[in-house]
């Protein structure tokens, strides 16, 4: 590439190759040795982001437990397992925080929604969206506080059908230009809660002391009879991307 | 010395003049469009695309300039890509590991960095010729050059497409930069289509034009000036 005469073995092919293969070598073991130095702290920044997550969907003041540490994972009816971490204060379950989905206007909408022991709202946050800037992401609570809207709400004090935004005749505000994405969290959370419901004693039953107990086959709430549940696995902190 | 000091100053600034107005990447060269048209929805989110790029753009002239004695001109673009590509990706991994905050902010914008076409063509044309220390600043100056542009042109979308400047400024740059946030228009029900991917293409059609018309008539001033003096 310089301007001087290039010598002749540069034009042979295995100077190339070696050439192509060196850097491609260097580049690949830089990179390797920064994804070593790198990724215990970025695993610590991600799980330390999530619990900040979950510590406000589920208040510090209500559990003397780690909710990150405490995961029941819950057969769903449509045969889905979901993760639900749970708050205890001296041993009984005092409010659960689970992932909901809600179908946004580009794409899904993930959302953490926490719940105390008698379905109220403690708090809904969202984890990771693909809303369009300036406008479905003011579902963000560090943009604008209308996810803070759902705070102390239940099926009692509003009636799962009346869950809908202002311009479905529901209370919840929308935003101007952007109604898909308020109304996909409000049916998000309005179905997370409805999940609640159903697996209310499953959730809140489980004795503290012997967690890796499998659970008893009969649930009262649920239509369908479920597998009797084994012990949640050991794992990691799910991957946020937020 | 300072006769050499002087006329490297004056090389630096034609080499700056050169990144943000003459040979802008944006505005003269058309590339890099497909991450300007993506992200400047406003003026914060374009200033951090900017900046992430100028990073990006200053490492990549120095390494592309070192390398440049024993690249055959064969086997050159893969290896650009290459190096390109790993320094995306080392700046991404140690971003999300130290400044997890800003990476939260930026992280979106930074594997779209490696489909800039323009840090490749000035690797291509500019730092695999040149010196090490040019490449550099001609990578700062092309990447101030396209910061500039991401902003303006995200302020051009967000002033009427929210009614708004800078929102959200504190999220990229930190609490202390929140004096930068502006509500231009309160109450303003925003004008949807600026904000959407149309609304850039417009806004760019507007600025080239006007740029185009600015260039015309900076020529037609130093023309009828520089005659009389020539002639007198």
């Amino acid at each position: 590439m310089t301007t001087l005469a290039q010598p002749t073995y540069r034009k042979r092919v295995g100077y190339q190759a070696t050439l192509l293969g060196g850097i491609a070598l260097l580049a690949s073991a830089v990179l390797v040795i920064a994804d070593l130095q790198t990724r215990d702290t970025i695993a610590e920044r991600r799980a330390e982001d999530f619990r900040r997550t979950l510590e406000q969907v589920l208040p510090a003041q209500m559990h003397d437990n780690r909710p990150q540490e405490d995961i029941h994972t819950l057969r769903t009816d449509d045969g889905r397992s979901l993760e639900v971490y749970r708050a205890r204060q001296e041993g009984r379950v005092s409010g659960v925080a689970f992932r909901v989905q809600g179908r946004g206007y580009a794409g899904p909408i993930h959302i953490l929604m926490g719940v105390d022991a008698a379905g109220e709202v403690l708090g809904v946050r969202v984890l990771q969206h693909k809303e369009t800037p300036g406008l479905g992401d003011k579902i963000e609570v560090n943009r604008d506080p209308w996810i803070l809207s759902f705070d102390g709400l239940s099926f009692s004090a509003l009636p799962a059908p009346r869950w809908a935004v202002q311009k479905d005749g529901g209370p919840f505000d929308q935003f101007t230009g952007a109604t898909i994405t308020p109304r996909a969290v409000v049916n998000a959370v309005r179905d997370g809660l409805t999940l609640f419901h159903a697996h209310q004693s499953e959730l809140l039953q489980r004795a503290p002391d012997a967690p890796d107990e499998p659970m008893p086959t009969a649930i009262q709430d649920s239509a369908s009879p479920e597998p009797p549940m084994t012990s949640p696995p050991a794992r990691n902190l799910p991957e946020i991307h937020p | 010395m300072t006769q050499s000091a002087k006329a490297l100053l004056e090389d630096y600034r034609r080499l700056f003049r050169d990144g943000i107005w003459d040979n802008n990447v944006v505005m003269a060269q058309m590339l890099a469009l497909c991450p300007l048209l993506a992200v400047t929805g406003t003026a914060t989110n374009g200033l951090g695309m900017g900046l992430a790029t100028t990073f990006v753009m200053v490492a990549s002239g120095l390494l592309v300039s070192m390398f440049r004695t024993i690249i055959t001109p064969e086997v050159r673009i893969p290896v650009f890509i290459l190096l390109i590509a790993s320094l995306v990706t080392l700046v991404d991994l140690v971003m999300n590991a130290y400044l997890y905050e800003m990476h939260k902010a930026l992280g979106l914008f930074i594997p779209l960095i490696v489909t800039n076409c323009a840090i490749l063509g000035r690797a291509e044309s500019f730092a695999s010729r040149q010196p090490v220390h040019r490449a550099m600043v001609d990578g700062l100056a092309m990447g101030v050059g396209f910061t500039v542009i991401l902003v303006v042109l995200g302020a051009v979308r967000e002033i009427p497409g929210s009614g708004t400047l800078f929102a959200d400024a504190h999220l990229l740059l930190g609490e202390s930069f929140a004096w930068m946030e502006l509500t231009l228009i309160p109450d303003y029900r925003g004008f949807l289509l600026m904000i959407l991917p149309p609304g850039a293409f417009l806004a760019l059609g507007f600025i080239l034009a006007g740029k185009r018309v600015l260039d015309a008539r900076l020529a037609a001033r130093t023309a009828p000036a520089a005659a009389p003096a020539t002639s007198s």
